[in-house]
């Protein structure tokens, strides 16, 4: 298993990388956690390479404003032991102490499994529920999406080409909010058969759900039950209804939409528990 | 094109031209010829490649080695100071940790990591901290008796 | 934990570390990759895509043309080396030619259809892509009872049926006893494809210099492969030299000779240089061969009070596409073992080996015992459902008893020793079995879902007698005291983890009166070591120990002579490394012993100069290991998630030479068990690919997904060999699936559920759950 050659460029700014970038045929390198593999399997051949490693100001996570601004090249393990994301953003710190293992948490990163778009990575599901936003650098400006409407479909994103994702920003949670990641392993990739983040605040529940289907999503459906019946059951029994659900030697459709209902019951309980 | 990377492996510094694609494990071991990290997947899963860039267990599989110009790599032939076992080692010795030893390297770098982080695991905590290392002899039992007797000698 | 023996005056019995660590845990071993030689080139072999197809045409120009390529073959260019060979032989048996690159056709995905040999992997890697191969696909079967099915794809256009052999065997009068029979309950029992998964894939190094090949492999068995590969590639084989470095893990997966390794041979001699093939993860599992792969049709008789009269089995195993070594052999050991514990005196069983388009299945890891360990363990927990008895009772009430050894079986092989019910007592004390009904009676009432499941296993070990093997069951030593009084072993056996550089050096160590760091113990390089089998079929310490144990024996005879030479005396006896005058009580050392007899300026009368002795000890039976594991599970009612909450093996194998390493046996085992009853699986899909090919699909246990094993031992000792060894490498997975599969079956008996076949991934269990236990 052995890559392509490629070209490779470790710019040290940020216009350095766009430019880079805007060279046609190349890939940003975040972590490399599934773009690497994907080039050892030689499903992906990009020219060059564009590690963003090396640029500043990618890195960390810092309060802004109310929410939290989190560098795109932070990586799952700094997520995970952030003592800010942990107390003003629990779920998202929660959530990434669920990725892959020690290995993959220390060089993954939140923007490159964001930019991914991994139908099955555990990240997007937290992140629909916090209701997070994207940053996205081209040459010349800078643009923030919502991160549901950045998320486009498997392994596809509103990045335009020669733009960067260089952020995420989350708000800060408000006292009172309940959070919880629930996951189903696949036994060998550790991926999500399926993946719920739950977010409860007031009474009213965000649900994010990754590993069911084609792209991660929000649970609106469920959402609305839970508003108007604050009945776990019936708003877990919605999550995967109207779902064309995935099926793979892991896991069937219906019982990944059976899991969904089950974990996400799980996820608004124990968010529920957690919340005052 | 090759690139020239600077790499700092156990405390000494190389200097070599590389294909942008060589693997950081391949340079490791084909261009500067250890034989401690070992390729057992490929897919980034078992962790035998295991080594510390820059103070983090990372899969070396999963990692060009221009991605670690400049950087500092830790490999399991750069533990033992002055010919004594670092304590993981000692203790995955003590403790029969390993049979084929082919995993040894990758699951020791990785067993440091955590006790760097968790000076005083549980027995859960050690097996959640080791799903990135896979063994196929030990059925990891005598691994945790070793990452909690060299937990123990760290005190 | 293990019960440790104390012997305060032996190495022999207790837990000591091992002497192969130190390099293991320093990253300083050598395997096969760690190999670098001054020109040396690697090799890549491109592989089929499809299960079934013809090759119209080969295009080797451009990637023979690429900067850096040195040299590219195909089948045409190999078409003088001996096919693949397969080393069981069964009356009738069909063997398909098996060349080490494929001629006109491929069947099976990843069947290797040429080489590229380059300056580096990477340049081979590149090159692999620039060859055109044009198939016509045809198609394939990956099924096997689909491929006895009539209409199927012939996997071997010759031998339409699909069938490479059928088997029969039975002892007693089976349709007699099942026609008397009060009951009989029949089930369908498989054992799914397994893929061996040795962390280090295989690896085969070549070098051609000077007229000598030397060979460096991942094997298990460096001498039979000296002597096959010589014989593929028609060079004499004293001038073929098979090293095995160390190795990462085998579990019957090297135990085999592959196309590579002449593959290599032959390309090392055609480029004069030394060249390097290192197995990728997807080749291991596309390539190397596959375990298990059963199903079986089990019928079992017995009487309303319990006692059970006769077994049934029709086993059909898919064999893959060709015969690896010993792939049609290895169903013969399902039914030698069938009867397990139990004084099963009616059997009949019927063979049926189908060809598929897939990888070939061989030897892994307890190799046709697991699979009718399971099986009968299974049947007897069927019987007990029946019969509404206790799965305890059942056992005890059918073990042979301990007064019935040698016990002759149905199957015609003679247990050697046993006391089954005294490590089900015991697993039942630790469990306290008792309460443990009643918390489960508990558990049910509040809606729980808990099981308790047994399984009382015996196993054939220390393979073993030369007339029961295909190429000679013994094993060889050799001991030498160095001039300095340092001791040398070599074994025959071939060991990769099992600890034998440490377990052989404790028995010499005790044997001579010398210290461990005194012994030092060589194996894998056939230009050293005197021939040898190898290791597997838990035979490395239970036949290599004592073939070691009787070489010393043999040495100290001589030793004995010398000594007494020394001493000028005619009573001489050698102890604790001393030889003593029984009379004066003058003593001579085992070194100034060693010293003189190399110096030899005096001889005792008759002998050569020299310390040293070798034996080739021929084992006169099998050894057959027994014991019981308890699995208590839960299962999560709501998604189907089984969690084992204790695991509880007491294994006897014999006299233990070292508890810390037995132990280490059992548990590695008991997780390759844990493996196959939850969550492993080789999956192919109908057109032969294969889906689990990577280990981002395979799932092998993690460290997370196993529980806590309390291991713990009777000893009853083998009266095979001196050792009273038996065996303990494959123990743990041939005891374990059953008893998780029965925990689990148990848990949910109430819900209707009777079987459930592995892996027993949580969607089919929940699925058995929603459909009240009729899925």
């Amino acid at each position: 298993m052995i890559s392509q050659s490629f070209e490779y460029s470790a710019p040290r700014t940020l216009a350095e990388a766009l430019a880079l970038l805007a060279g046609g045929d190349a890939k940003v390198l975040a972590g490399g956690m599934s773009l690497i593999p994907m080039m050892k399997l030689r499903l992906a051949a990009p020219g060059r390479l564009v590690d963003l490693s090396r640029v500043p100001g990618l890195t960390g996570i810092r309060e802004q404003g109310g929410a939290l601004h989190i560098g795109a090249m932070t990586t799952h393990y700094e997520v995970e032991s952030s003592a800010v994301l942990r107390a003003k953003c629990p779920l998202l710190a929660e959530t990434a102490s669920a990725i892959g293992d020690v290995q993959v948490r220390n060089m993954g990163t939140i923007g490159g499994s964001a930019a991914h778009a991994d139908p099955a990575a555990d990240y997007p599901a937290a992140l629909l529920a916090v209701e997070a936003k994207v940053t996205l650098a081209r040459k010349g400006g800078e643009r923030t999406l919502a991160f549901s409407d950045f998320l486009i479909d498997t392994f596809t994103t509103a990045l335009e080409p020669g733009e960067i994702l260089t952020g995420v920003i989350v708000p800060v949670e408000p006292a009172g909010a309940g959070v919880s990641y629930q996951k189903m392993l696949q036994p060998a990739s550790g991926f999500a058969i399926v993946g719920v983040a739950a977010r409860v605040h007031n009474g009213s529940v965000r649900i994010g759900v990754t590993g069911l289907s084609g792209k991660a999503f929000r649970a609106a459906a469920a959402e609305k039950i839970f508003a108007e019946t604050r009945d776990v059951q019936k708003a877990a029994a919605a999550v995967p209804l109207g779902v064309e659900a995935n099926s793979d030697i892991h896991a069937s459709a219906d019982y990944r939409r059976h899991v969904a209902a089950v974990y996400a019951a799980r996820a608004l309980n124990a968010a529920l528990s957690r919340a005052s | 094109m090759k690139q020239t990377i600077t790499v700092t492996i156990n405390g000494k510094a190389y200097s070599h031209e590389v294909e942008p694609r060589l693997l950081l494990i391949h340079y490791l071991r084909e261009v500067l010829g250890l034989t401690g990290p070992h390729v057992g997947c490929e897919t980034s899963i078992c962790g035998a490649c295991t080594v510390a860039v820059d103070g983090r267990a990372v899969k070396s599989c999963t990692m060009f080695a221009v991605q670690a110009d400049g950087r500092q790599v830790v490999t399991i032939e750069g533990l033992a100071a002055d010919g004594a076992l670092h304590p993981v080692q000692q203790a995955f010795w003590e403790q029969h940790g390993l049979q084929c030893g082919f995993c040894t390297p990758g699951m020791i770098m990785t067993s440091r990591q955590l006790l760097e982080r968790n000076p005083s695991p549980t027995e859960a905590e050690i097996r959640h901290g080791l799903e990135g290392n896979l063994c196929r002899c030990t059925g990891y039992q005598h691994i945790v008796n070793a990452v909690k007797a060299a937990a123990q000698a760290g005190k | 934990m293990a019960t440790t023996i104390t012997k305060p005056d032996t190495l022999v019995g207790k837990r000591i570390k091992r002497k192969e660590d130190p390099r293991l845990i320093t990253g300083t071993a050598t395997y096969v990759d760690d190999i670098q030689m001054p020109g040396m080139h690697h090799a890549c072999i491109l592989r089929s895509p499809h299960a079934a197809a013809r090759i119209r045409s080969i295009n080797t120009h451009a990637a023979a043309g690429h900067p850096g390529v040195v040299a590219v073959f195909t089948g045409a260019d190999v078409a003088g080396v001996g096919p693949v060979p397969c080393g069981a032989s069964l009356p009738g048996l069909r063997v398909p030619h098996h060349s080490i690159l494929a001629k006109d056709r491929v069947y099976f995905v990843g069947h290797p259809v040429a080489v590229v040999v380059a300056r580096d992997r990477y340049i081979a890697t590149d090159a692999l892509d620039l060859i055109e191969v044009d198939y016509d696909v045809l198609p394939a079967v990956a099924d096997p009872e689909k491929a006895l099915a009539p209409g199927a794809p012939a996997v071997h256009p010759e031998w339409p049926d699909n069938i490479a052999f059928t088997y029969h065997q039975e002892g007693g009068e089976p349709d007699k006893a099942f026609a008397e029979a009060e009951v009989v309950v029949k089930q369908r029992i498989t054992s799914q494809r397994l893929i061996p998964t040795a962390m280090e894939t295989r690896g085969v190094v070549a070098e051609h210099r000077a007229g000598q090949l030397t060979i460096w492999s991942s094997t298990q068995i460096p001498h039979l492969m000296r002597t096959l590969v010589a014989m593929m590639l028609g060079v004499p084989e004293n001038l073929l030299r098979v090293v095995t470095p160390e190795v990462g893990g085998g579990f019957g997966s090297k135990l085999n000779v592959y196309a590579e390794e002449a593959l290599m041979g032959f390309v090392a001699m055609k480029i004069g240089k030394p060249v390097k093939w290192i197995e990728s993860r997807r080749e291991n599992y596309l390539c190397t061969i596959h375990g298990r792969g059963h199903v079986d049709y089990y019928e079992i008789a017995a009487r309303k009070d319990g006692t059970v009269l006769g077994l049934k089995l029709k086993l059909i195993q898919d064999l893959g596409a060709y015969h690896q070594l010993l792939t049609p052999a290895i169903p013969t050991l399902s039914v030698l073992m069938m009867p397990g514990l139990y004084r099963f005196r009616n059997v009949s069983a019927d063979i049926i080996g189908a060809f598929t388009n897939c990888v070939p299945t061989d030897a892994y890891r307890g190799a046709g015992r697991p699979e009718a360990t399971h099986g009968v363990e299974r049947m007897m927990d069927l019987l007990a459902v029946e019969l509404k008895a206790d799965p305890a009772e059942i056992r005890l009430k059918n073990f042979i008893g301990a007064d019935e050894f040698p016990y002759a079986t149905a199957t015609g092989l003679s247990y050697d020793s046993g006391d089954y019910a005294k490590p089900l007592k015991k697993a039942l004390d630790i469990v306290d079995y008792h309460h443990l009904r009643q918390e489960q009676a508990r558990a049910k009432a509040a809606g729980r879902l808990m099981g308790v499941g047994l399984s009382t296993y015996g196993e054939i070990c220390a393979f073993g007698p030369s007339p029961a093997t295909p190429a000679g069951g013994w094993e060889s030593a050799t001991v030498k005291v160095e001039p300095t009084g340092k001791v040398t072993v070599m074994t025959g056996a071939s060991p990769h983890g099992q600890g034998e550089e440490t377990t052989f050096a404790q028995i010499a160590a005790d044997e001579l009166g010398v210290t461990m760091d005194d012994v030092t113990v060589i194996h894998g390089d056939t230009a050293v070591v005197q021939y040898g089998i190898g290791t597997f079929g838990s035979r490395g310490t239970a036949v290599g120990g004592p073939a070691l144990y009787f070489a010393i024996q043999e040495l100290k005879k001589k030793i004995v002579k010398f000594g007494a030479m020394l001493l000028d005396s005619d009573d001489v006896s050698f102890s604790g490394g001393l030889c003593v005058c029984n009379k004066s009580g003058k003593t001579v050392p085992l070194a100034a012993i060693a010293g003189a007899s190399y110096r030899a300026m005096k001889l005792p009368a008759g002998e050569q100069p020299g310390m040293m002795a070798t034996y080739f000890w021929e084992p006169p039976n099998f050894a057959f290991p027994f014991g019981a594991h308890i699995a208590v599970t839960e299962i999560d009612r709501d998604t189907g998630q089984v969690a084992i909450k204790r695991y509880v093996a007491v294994d006897d194998c014999g006299k233990i030479i070292n508890p810390l390493l037995v132990d280490g046996q059992v548990h590695g085992g008991v997780v390759q068990g844990i493996g196959q009853a939850l969550y492993e699986q080789a999956v192919y899909d109908d057109n032969g690919q294969l889906l689990t090919g990577e280990l981002t699909d395979y799932a092998i246990p993690k460290a997370s997904m196993v529980p806590w094993i309390e291991s713990s031992h009777t000893e009853t000792p083998s009266p095979v060999n001196p050792l009273g060894v038996k065996g303990v490498g494959e123990a743990g997975t041939i005891g374990c699936s059953p008893a998780v599969v029965n925990s689990v079956v148990d848990a949910l008996s109430h819900l209707g559920v009777r079987h459930i076949d592995m892996p027993l991934t949580p969607e089919r269990i929940w699925k058995l759950i929603s459909a009240g236990g009729r899925a």
